[in-house]
């Protein structure tokens, strides 16, 4: 037995004739927190929405505990869904909300004014029973609408883009929200954002999607890390990125210049895509780096400086504590395991991952 | 066999509607005068439609009344909807009240209290009171459509013009009326129609000797139809077929693909 | 400054409150004036008690018990109708043209006249029914016909505002409904339902009031014999000309819709309704 909980085998689906999902293959293990992080259009929310049962895949098959559900209608699923803009039932109170699949399911009148208490409680917002859903903010309906689907006990809680309607302060706040309530229930949740940030604070594991396919998966750590793409490195945090022709194994030459890595395995002279994160790149006195470069622009941005160099005709983004003024000589060093090596595109398939943005 | 089912549906309410229709243009055909005989296909209606004075007339009524009192119906009541808008609640809420009595109200009532009121202050009943008593019903729906508008139509972009210049009278026909121009043509169409369609009001505004499509119409239909009736229908229906035709789809096949881009 | 100007731009309702004072006000009270007096001069509630009258109270009662029918079948027809037109997003701005807007520019008399044709004990329908070798129906003048008339006349005018309304409900609120484990019989019944109540009240004043006033559709397809309340006040006015028992008569119609209004008006929780 795998300790797969839902499992989508060769999912496709077009819409108008428009491919958005291509033989997509995906694994999500119980009690995970998985984030499915792309542009819009990059078939995230389709994903979601072939999971719970609002779209039926052209092709493929959607698991759960190895059951096959792809044809289960979404009423007969043991999951649950949080929308986008929270579709709460207007002409309903927030008890009543929170009551309806309770009630469906024809559970006590006991049982479903303590569900509704404890669900409150876990949302921290006691007391608002009688209160209709046009009467409480964003905020506020968002954790109504993860009340109203929790009390259901799903095996998996569907989140699409939960908080993408509220300012950045409240999403903070229910990043860790989202996070403490997953570890009280202990349900799996699957997580749709177009946010790196919030798929970076809250995940397990993200599933960096573009175009209709996976590009990568991985801790968030890994992707951050050790983005296997150009497109994942770009879309993930801010990062130079390099034409760079792999010399030797753990040599590379990037601008015309040789510098020292980690990576083998790529062959002899094969171009290759280089990742350098902006924070990896050292300035140093001129002449003491890999290279020589000029600060073309400086931004304070609170924790950190952020500088463009110019250096052997590329714009690095550089930050640092360090001030240097705009027009000062720099030299730039990179330490070996800060640099990424990534094999260029090359099928057809792949061109997914180039930059479009 | 949910879809079939909603096809079927469909094309049961699309008979329901349209088979009355079918048959009167079928009747506009018909050599005989009876519409219990088909007596073969004859376009001596239509060509008798342009030799009766008497329907002519009644087309030329029906459309002016239709066209005068559309119009006026529209300045007054854009005009209506400004000062409405600058009105108290309280003022607002009662004047609200009292425009929607029309669209409210029986129309055989509003028709009679027209036409005791002519009478009590002997107005003599004829073209005119007609065109008093459409413009009556029709403001209402000019208020209707325009109102929204002019309530979602932005402060702050009127605002923004006066505070480059121009005068209030300016700001407001370079910058309001351009947002809500579709709820006046709309009105305007609303009411034109309405005025064309209505039978009850004109019925009871009308004096002797004066007739639209309408109150024509009912007369006839004691003594039985002039088949010149079914004739001119025809053509009003197929005129304003094609006039919908134009208007709707040219514009619902562009958007249509637009409205449709799903993630 | 600006207080100036409110008012000034209120002036501009001036010319339209005028208007109503003159054609919607006055006219009103000339009904109350006719309807309190006797001909003769001098206050009367008899133009009122009038509807007691057998023959009067027999007319009011036939047109509410038809109004009431010709109202739940458009409501029973209407429904899936809109439902059905909201689902079909692509298509359906032109099937509303064609189902509402198009039919209404065929002269009222005259689709209603069509009706005539078709009903007759020689009509259309009869001769396929003899055709297939069936009994004639007896159709013309019942108050089937005339229910079947007003049905044929106002239920667009339930439909709209249904459709409207269904159509600003949010697909996401169905989703949560399936989403909570409701299939399609309770998200129709708790939450489809509801949420279109405004829309089912608009479409009910709508049909109702122009249903119970009528005169038009039952002289046409009643044969004049069957007699509406619509009818009884028309010939007040144009055959016996009793104007002050007619206006009578016209104020009872009007409390009539009234307190159907006052009624729907109790459950339309949020009072806003949608007009059209």
């Amino acid at each position: 037995m795998s300790d797969h909980l839902i499992d989508l085998v060769d999912i496709s689906k077009s819409f108008d004739g428009q491919l958005v999902l291509d033989e997509m293959n995906l694994y999500i293990r119980e009690n995970e927190f998985v984030t499915l992080l792309g542009p819009s259009g990059c078939g995230k929310t389709t994903t979601l929405r072939i999971i719970g049962g609002f779209e039926t895949p052209d092709t493929g098959k959607v698991l759960f505990n190895g059951a096959d559900i792809t044809g289960l209608p979404a009423y007969k699923r043991q999951l649950n869904t949080v929308f986008q803009r929270y579709a709460l039932f207007p002409h309903l109170t927030i008890a009543e909300n929170i009551a309806f699949g309770l009630k469906i399911k024809k559970k006590s009148r006991d049982y479903i004014r303590d569900k509704i208490k404890y669900s409150l409680k876990l949302v921290n917002l006691e007391g608002y029973e009688d209160r209709m859903p046009d009467s409480l903010s964003g905020g506020q309906q968002q954790r109504i609408a993860i009340a109203r689907a929790i009390v259901n006990e799903p095996k998996v809680l569907l989140l699409d883009e939960p908080l993408g309607a509220l300012d950045l302060k409240l999403r903070q706040e229910m990043q860790y929200e989202l996070i403490r309530l997953k570890n009280e229930i202990g349900i799996t949740f699957i997580y749709v954002t177009h946010d790196q940030e919030e798929a970076l604070t809250m995940s397990d594991t993200i599933v960096v999607m573009n175009q209709g396919y996976i590009q990568q998966i991985g801790t968030p750590e890994a992707i951050y890390n050790e983005p296997e793409n150009a497109f994942v490195a770009d879309f993930i945090g801010d990062s130079n990125i390099l034409d760079g022709i792999m010399i030797q194994d753990r040599l590379v030459e990037i601008l015309g210049t040789r510098m020292a890595c980690v990576d083998a395995g790529f062959g002899l002279n094969k171009p290759v895509d280089v990742v350098i994160r902006p924070e990896d790149v050292e300035l140093t006195g001129p002449g003491e780096g890999a290279m020589d470069g000029v600060v073309t622009s400086v931004i304070f941005k609170g924790v950190h400086y952020e500088m463009e160099v110019e250096a052997n005709g590329f714009e690095w983004l550089v930050q640092s504590t360090h001030m240097h003024e705009v027009g000062a000589h720099v030299g730039l060093r990179v330490e070996p395991d800060n640099i990424q090596i990534m094999n260029k595109p090359e099928s057809e398939d792949e061109k997914a991952v180039e930059l479009d943005v | 066999m949910k879809k079939a089912f909603s096809k079927v549906y469909l094309l049961l309410v699309f008979l329901f509607l349209y088979v009355p229709i079918v048959i009167m243009m079928a009747l506009s055909f018909n050599a005989s005068k009876s519409r219990a005989v088909w007596a073969g296909f004859s376009t001596k209606w239509y060509e008798e439609l342009w030799r009766s004075a008497s329907i002519m007339d009644a087309v030329k009524n029906t459309f002016t009344i239709a066209l005068i009192s559309s119009a006026a119906a529209t300045v007054l009541g854009v005009l209506a909807c400004i000062g409405i808008m600058a009105m108290s609640r309280r003022g607002k809420t009662v004047t609200m009240a009292v425009n929607n009595i029309p669209l409210l109200n029986a129309d055989i009532v509003t028709g009679l209290s027209l036409m005791l009121t002519y009478v009590f202050f002997g107005i003599s009943l004829g073209y005119g009171t007609i065109v008093f008593a459409h413009i009556t019903f029709n403001v209402p729906y000019v208020i209707l459509s325009v109102m929204p508008r002019l309530k979602n139509s932005s402060r702050s972009t009127y605002e923004a013009a006066m505070d480059l210049g121009a005068s209030p009278v300016r700001a407001f026909f370079a910058v309001v009326m351009p947002e809500i121009m579709p709820g006046i043509v709309s009105g305007f169409l609303l009411s034109f129609s309405m005025s064309i369609d209505d039978f009850i009001i004109t019925y009871f505004t009308k004096g002797a000797g004066v007739n639209t499509i309408s109150t024509m119409i009912y007369t006839q239909v004691r003594r039985g139809i002039v088949p010149s009736m079914y004739a001119l229908s025809t053509i009003l229906f197929v005129l304003v077929m094609v006039l919908l035709l134009i208007t709707n789809f040219a514009p619902a096949a562009k958007s249509r693909d637009d409205s449709k881009k799903g993630k | 400054m600006s207080d100036r100007r409110s008012t000034r731009r209120r002036l501009l309702a001036g010319p339209y409150i005028v208007w109503m004072v003159l054609f919607t006000l006055v006219p009103l009270a000339m009904i109350f004036v006719y309807g309190f007096t006797a001909p003769q001069g001098g206050l009367t509630m008899a133009n009122i008690l009038a509807v007691g009258q057998k023959e009067n109270l027999k007319a009011l009662l036939l047109s509410l018990k038809l109004s009431l029918l010709c109202t739940v079948i458009c409501l029973l027809l209407a429904y899936p109708l809109a439902m059905i037109l909201r689902s079909n997003t692509k298509s359906s701005a032109s099937l509303i043209v064609f189902i509402f807007i198009l039919p209404m520019w065929m002269n009222f008399l005259l689709r209603t006249l069509a009706w005539q044709i078709l009903l007759e004990n020689n009509g259309v329908i009869n001769t396929v029914l003899t055709f297939f070798g069936l009994p004639k129906a007896k159709m013309i003048n019942t108050e089937g016909a005339i229910v079947l008339g007003m049905v044929y006349n106002y239920l667009p005018f339930m439909v709209l505002p249904l459709y409207n309304v269904l159509t600003k409900i949010d697909d996401s609120i169905f989703e949560a409904a399936r989403d909570l484990g409701a299939n399609s019989f309770w998200t129709f019944v708790r939450v489809t339902v509801p949420l279109s109540v405004p829309g089912i009240i608009s479409g009910i004043t709508m049909v109702f009031v122009p249903a119970l006033t009528t005169f038009v559709i039952s002289d046409l397809l009643g044969g004049g014999k069957i007699l509406l309340i619509g009818n009884v006040i028309e010939q007040k006015f144009t055959t016996t000309y009793n104007w002050n028992v007619g206006s009578g008569l016209s104020i009872v119609l009007m409390i009539f819709v009234i307190g159907s209004m006052a009624v729907l008006q109790i459950f339309d929780k949020d009072g806003e309704g949608t007009a059209l």
